[in-house]
């Protein structure tokens, strides 16, 4: 089994004309994922590579029976295509675009929860979603990742994600799913909706988690692992020698005073159970012990 | 980007939040001028981005003209935690009454918008937070809906304002609320907020923190833009459209993505090493941006080894390969290159760089054993 998508999963590209929507959405498609439809504004009618564009989403579920949606389009545009999706009655959007103003990002972020609540949206600013050989909706290599399961991966960062990935594909262990939720200030889908998803996932054996510093959602998480994970959970956080008050890159990536700090995280996950680890190699080898015990 | 406080105060303007009439001068003369404007008596205020400028002998009043010259020749070169003041903001002396807090910014945790206000201000909010919580009455605002005026009003009753103050808080905290959501403040922030024995509430301070993001839709923060303090390479990176911060160490770090950024220092740092930067190349970062990174690293002195390591996702490997290759024909780089590739195209992205492999460029396998090599080749003798 797999988390939030499937071999099932029929995705609509939202931007394939454009040369990001195309490449990846190509690579998406040439993964095996089911990518059935692209939508850009006035270029309905046209296809690229035999993939039929559409004006709007609504079309293009009419048309083809999308169910998921991969926003790959400037900032400017993004929250227009997201509520775009979201009327349409797609049931799952990945949208990796980065640099959407946090305005923006609250603001269609409690459009969806009021409007839309059985629509969920992963990212802005993320690699996206990766259930290896099955689909692949977003920016993720998808030779790095490893068939089988037993692990389930989440991760705020994107390169990151690559990385845990492969530090797993590397030794053997597969993965059920890899979700990258992205850095932004008001992700979608939280650390804790996919550690719920992966509790209840059959398949998922264990699950490695990758924070980094800013924020309070790896401590919100810690508090989900102690009350709620029965199967076991590896942690790293990036970020142990980021000097306080400087913006790393991700616009949620700040320490402010004594708050998000990667010692406080690793604590917290420590505290609620979790096997913490000092780098992404060790998170890996960590996660490769805890598979081969189990039976 | 974090604002001046004569910025914020002019930013302010625009959204129709009261301030005190006042002006920036840059020398003693300008001041005096300015003084003479506003009306005695003036308060002379630092204007740099730290906090303490009041006990570092930042912010003093002044009753005339000589008073102004005498107090604008200290503060103007005093250095304040490392900030050098070079900017004054002459402002007409408030009769204080009572000093509130009042703030918006965004609460991760619970995904809305969130209005601090409190009766005690003037102080460090962060203090008052811990050592007497109930004293700051919080909202939660959904941007759906916005702040209606019952709500701000009802908030600033419960944050226990004076009662002849409410009427125009309540007003002052709609101002601020716009000013927040289509000002695109990631912060926007009044301490202290004041009443004035008058019984006038206006703001005496401004903090505003602009979200970078949005400035597409911002022409008018260009003016803002010139005034930031940043290093010379930061400000060179800047202009290059890279995410670099300038830290002390002698490893230079080339990475795409800051999680991956962030995770390469703490690596470098768990071997032994210390990286001289964060340097975030993005993703989709081309050749170009590659070669621009690698330039920009090349100024840093203490600079003793680059480690790049990229992690292809949107990034394409080739791409990455070849922005190393142009720039070590275009730029004489001082520092060897360890070099770690993965992930889309890494393939091709080797095979690119096959041919220029040598002392100065090292290619390795993982992340782990890349970052022991630049942390050697940053302690060998050169």
């Amino acid at each position: 089994m797999s988390i939030f998508v499937d071999e099932r999963t029929k995705v609509v590209v939202q931007g394939l004309t454009g040369s990001q929507g195309r490449f990846h959405g190509l690579r998406n498609r040439a993964y095996g994922t089911q990518v059935v439809a692209g939508v850009t504004p006035g270029k309905g009618g046209t296809d690229v590579e035999g993939v039929p564009v559409f004006d709007t989403v609504g079309e293009a579920v009419a048309a083809t029976g999308a169910d998921a949606s991969f926003v790959v389009v400037p900032p400017k545009g993004a929250p227009g295509a997201i509520l775009d999706a979201a009327r349409a009655g797609i049931r799952f959007i990945v949208c990796i675009t980065e640099g959407i103003p946090a305005q923006d990002e609250a603001l269609f972020y409690n459009t969806l929860r009021r409007e839309h609540p059985s629509t969920r949206l992963l990212g802005p600013n993320c690699p996206g979603i990766i259930s290896p050989g099955k689909c692949n909706i977003g920016i993720t290599s998808g030779d790095i990742a490893l068939p089988g399961g037993p692990v389930g991966i989440v991760s705020r960062s994107g390169t990151l994600t690559y990385q845990a990935l492969h530090e797993l594909s590397q030794q053997g262990v597969g993965q059920t799913t890899c979700v990258g939720i992205g850095g932004d200030p008001v992700p979608g889908t939280s650390f804790i909706d996919c550690l719920a998803a992966f509790q209840d996932d059959a398949e998922t054996r264990a699950v490695m988690m990758i924070g980094e510093i800013g924020g309070s959602a790896e401590e919100e998480a810690a508090a989900f692992i102690s009350d709620h994970m029965t199967k076991p959970v590896v942690c790293y956080i990036a970020g142990v020698t980021a000097p306080p008050g400087r913006k790393m890159g991700h616009a949620g990536a700040i320490i402010s005073g004594s708050q998000g700090t990667a010692q406080a995280k690793m604590e917290a996950l420590a505290g609620a159970g979790a096997t913490v680890a000092q780098n992404p190699t060790e998170a890996g080898e960590r996660m490769v012990e805890i598979v081969k015990g189990l039976t | 980007m974090d604002l001046y406080e004569y910025q914020g105060k002019q930013y302010f303007a625009r959204f129709g939040i009261p301030t005190s009439p006042g002006g920036v001068a840059d020398t003693v003369d300008e001041a005096v001028a300015q003084a003479d404007k506003a009306g005695y008596p003036v308060v002379v205020k630092a204007q740099v981005k730290v906090g303490g400028r009041g006990k570092a002998g930042g912010i003093k009043l002044a009753d005339d003209a000589d008073e102004v010259r005498r107090h604008a020749a200290a503060i103007l070169g005093l250095d304040i935690r490392g900030h050098v003041v070079r900017r004054l903001w002459i402002e007409h002396s408030s009769d204080i009454a009572r000093e509130y807090y009042a703030s918006f910014t965004l609460d991760r945790a619970a995904k809305l918008h969130l209005c601090m206000v409190s009766s005690k201000g003037g102080v460090d909010i962060e203090e008052v937070a811990a050592t007497d919580p109930g004293a700051i009455a919080r909202l939660h605002v959904d941007p759906v809906d916005g702040l209606s005026l019952d709500d701000a009003a009802a908030l600033v009753a419960r944050a226990g304002l004076d009662a002849e103050a409410r009427p125009q808080a309540a007003e002052l905290l709609r101002a601020l609320y716009r000013c927040y959501v289509e000002g695109d403040c990631d912060l926007a922030e009044i301490n202290p907020l004041i009443l004035t024995t008058d019984g006038r509430v206006h703001a005496l301070d401004a903090k505003v923190t602009l979200d970078d993001n949005a400035a597409f839709r911002h022409p008018e923060w260009e003016a803002f833009a010139g005034t930031e303090e940043l290093d010379e390479r930061e400000q060179l990176a800047k202009e290059r459209g890279l995410n670099y911060i300038g830290l002390s160490g002698s490893v230079g770090i080339i990475a795409n993505g800051a999680g991956l950024a962030m995770s390469t220092l703490d690596v470098v740092n768990q071997v032994g090493g210390a990286a001289a930067n964060f340097l975030d190349i993005g993703g989709g970062a081309n050749a170009d941006v590659m070669a621009a990174a690698l330039e920009v690293i090349n100024t840093d002195a203490a600079v003793r080894a680059i480690f790049v390591n990229i992690f292809g996702g949107i990034t394409r490997c080739d791409e990455v390969a070849r922005g190393i290759v142009e720039a070590l024909g275009r730029v004489d780089l001082r520092s060897p290159i360890v070099l770690r590739l993965d992930g889309t195209n890494a393939e091709a992205g080797r095979e690119i760089l096959a041919d220029h492999v040598s002392q100065r460029l090292v290619v390795e396998q993982t992340m782990l054993g890349a970052a022991h090599r630049a942390v050697a080749l940053a302690g060998g003798d050169r």
